[in-house]
């Protein structure tokens, strides 16, 4: 394990308790090396949105252990103090729509996260703007999130997450509004910035069209992840 | 850090705009309410300055002339002339009613004064605009413009036509009615007067009355008639002052000697402001609250709605990193910002408002200055319950599932 990427050992989310207590993460147990995309799917209800709420620093996990990077995130019970922090400056986060902030052009958009912390607006907006480039959308910089195409705006979400060189990027079913062009483009890119940048991400995806793409894939059922080998066909 | 609230407001320029343009017709009414208030104040304290008096002498017991009528013989003026440290000393009458010229009736307080000659005389208009003071014993006016009267108008009081001869301005009465200044004489008449089958029926009741008609007492009856019919009161004495005397102390003795009530300035504008307009004031004070209240209902009910609107993006800005006082602080820029588009254009419309209400309208700075902290201080308070709600989105809600 480098210095960067994401680990779980025997992850536990348990909601409610005594009688009425769901166990919605029975085992989770996954490791993501740097530069590398793997796949996360399961049915409705398997745990999926627990899991990366988890990875997510949104909810604690009941027990088990989080490594980003070199650092302990979570271990049983004890947690990093500031999640916010956390999640600013260590996760990046792809949702399924972009949710662009709506009242801020393309490269305020981008740029938000590193002036979130503390970076100078130039040195965010210049960073914001080297990786609008990256993902072949630069010259539609200033423009409102409402002005572009559904692929533009997932690009500059991408864009987003990646803009504090984060350890890790979870992707919440990135593709599911695009069609298959689209789709395969946005993994290509979540493929070359995963290499480029040394980050570790992890799809969640109902997708059967981009799931033959990922090299490796966990499957989650029943709160139980199984770590399968994918075909990695596209990106060979 | 760039401005989430300054861009925001900038992406829905349109709805801030109008809607706190919305909010502003609201604070524009408020502030003309504050207004109306400041001018019964002045009207009240420019009735006083106007006078030229230092001390009013009134019946006994009385609030008058302004606030109680007061009733006092015109020949009592003489005996204060008399007193030590008096400079001045005339007879006034006050009468508030519709002054008549062609078809039209004005609202006007009547003032009688004592055609002297001699300018600023107590009592007199201090000032005119146009034409001159009146120097006749009978049928001349001084108008205010207020009043729409120009020089050379007849205008009528009761039975009689008077000429308007000269214009004054800013003579209102504590209510804010334009005063005409008529001489003495014909004030007490105009008082008094009464229509010519009252003054029959009033002869035949003393006829009537064996009292005052006695066989063997020859010109009683006569007598009595004639002081039924004359009209030897006048409503107040204005008293000015030697320069250096103390009103507190002439009046004082006048109370001593002459047994009658006398004001200074200082107590007169205390009835005017304290007792005369306190009810008035207490009605715009509640209708300034119920607007206040309004107002906070509406910013309230306007940046929440405008929050829900961005529950999402709240929660994207959450899990991003985003710090709770970093939303709480957009939220609440946003409010202030309403608040200060709604009183911009509140006070523009008060100040371009104000002169078309029938009443005096005073905007002060310093209440502009206080209704600008007001509204903030609204905004602020209105904001919280929408920052509330943000504070409690929670971030995951970004997150499918």
């Amino acid at each position: 394990m480098g210095t960067r990427g994401i680990r779980i050992e025997g992850l536990r989310k348990r909601y409610g308790s005594g009688d009425t207590a769901v166990d919605a993460l029975r085992r989770v147990d996954m490791h993501v090396e740097p530069g590398e995309v793997v796949g996360l799917i399961g049915p409705s209800g398997s745990g999926k949105s627990t899991l990366l709420k988890c990875l997510g620093a949104v909810i604690d996990p009941t027990a088990g252990r989080m490594t980003l990077g070199d650092e302990a995130t979570y271990d049983d019970g004890w947690k990093v103090r500031d999640l916010r922090a956390l999640r600013r400056d260590r996760i990046g986060f792809v949702f399924q729509a972009p949710y662009l902030i709506p009242f801020l052009d393309v490269t305020d958009n981008v740029a938000l996260p590193p002036m979130l912390a503390g970076a100078p607006n130039a040195e965010a907006r210049a960073r914001a703007l080297e990786l609008l480039a990256a993902l072949d959308v630069r010259h539609r910089a200033r423009a409102m999130p409402s002005q572009l195409s559904g692929g533009e705006q997932q690009r500059v979400a991408i864009a987003r997450g990646l803009v504090n060189r984060p350890p890790v990027i979870l992707a919440d079913e990135p593709t599911a509004p695009l069609d298959s062009e689209r789709a395969m483009a946005v993994v290509r890119i979540l493929n070359d910035m995963a290499r480029r940048f040394e980050t570790a991400i992890i799809v969640v995806t109902h997708d059967e069209k981009i799931i033959p793409t990922f090299r490796r894939i966990y499957h989650i059922r029943d709160g139980v992840t199984h770590e399968e080998a994918g075909e990695g066909r596209a990106f060979e | 850090m760039i401005s989430l609230a300054g861009r925001d407001i900038l992406h829905a320029w349109g709805k801030f705009i109008f809607t706190g343009f919305g909010l502003g017709l609201l604070i524009g009414v408020t502030l003309v309410m504050a207004g109306v208030y400041r001018g019964m104040v002045d009207d009240g304290k420019a009735l006083l300055d106007n006078s030229g008096a230092d001390l009013w002498v009134v019946q006994r017991d009385t609030l008058g002339p302004y606030a109680e009528s007061s009733s006092l013989h015109d020949d009592l003026y003489r005996s204060i002339l008399a007193m030590p440290r008096v400079a001045r000393a005339a007879n006034v009458t006050y009468l508030t009613m519709q002054v008549r010229q062609g078809g039209q009736d004005v609202r006007a307080m009547v003032v009688g004064i004592v055609p002297s000659g001699e300018v600023c005389a107590p009592g007199w208009p201090p000032h005119l605009v146009a034409g001159r003071q009146i120097t006749r014993g009978h049928y001349e006016a001084v108008a205010d413009v207020a009043t729409g009267f120009a020089t050379g108008d007849r205008i009528r009081i009761r039975r009689n036509e008077y000429t308007v001869v000269g214009l004054t301005r800013r003579m209102v009465s504590s209510s804010g009615d334009p005063m005409v200044f008529i001489p003495l004489r014909d004030a007490q008449e105009a008082q008094f007067l009464k229509d010519n089958d009252a003054i029959l029926q009033g002869r035949r009741r003393t006829e009537a009355n064996p009292a005052f008609n006695r066989p063997g007492v020859p010109g009683l009856l006569e007598a009595a008639i004639d002081s039924q019919s004359s009209n030897a009161y006048v409503n107040a004495i204005l008293v000015r002052l030697e320069p250096g005397a103390s009103p507190s102390q002439v009046a004082e003795t006048i109370r001593r000697w002459k047994r009658l009530t006398v004001y200074t300035r200082a107590q007169m504008e205390e009835i005017l402001v304290g007792k005369l307009i306190a009810t008035s004031a207490r009605q715009i004070g509640m209708f300034l609250a119920i607007l206040a209240v309004v107002s906070a209902a509406i910013v309230a009910f306007i940046i929440y709605t405008l929050t829900m609107d961005k529950i999402r993006e709240i929660a994207v800005l959450k899990l991003i990193g985003t710090r709770n006082r970093t939303i709480a602080a957009m939220i609440m820029q946003q409010a202030l910002a309403l608040g200060v588009i709604g009183f911009a254009v509140g006070k523009i419309t008060a100040t371009f408002a104000g002169p078309f209400f029938p009443k005096y309208v005073l905007l002060l700075p310093r209440d502009a200055v206080s209704g600008l902290l007001a509204v903030l201080a609204i905004c602020a308070l209105a904001s919280l319950v929408a920052i509330r709600m943000a504070l409690r989105v929670d971030p995951a809600e970004a997150i499918g599932g």
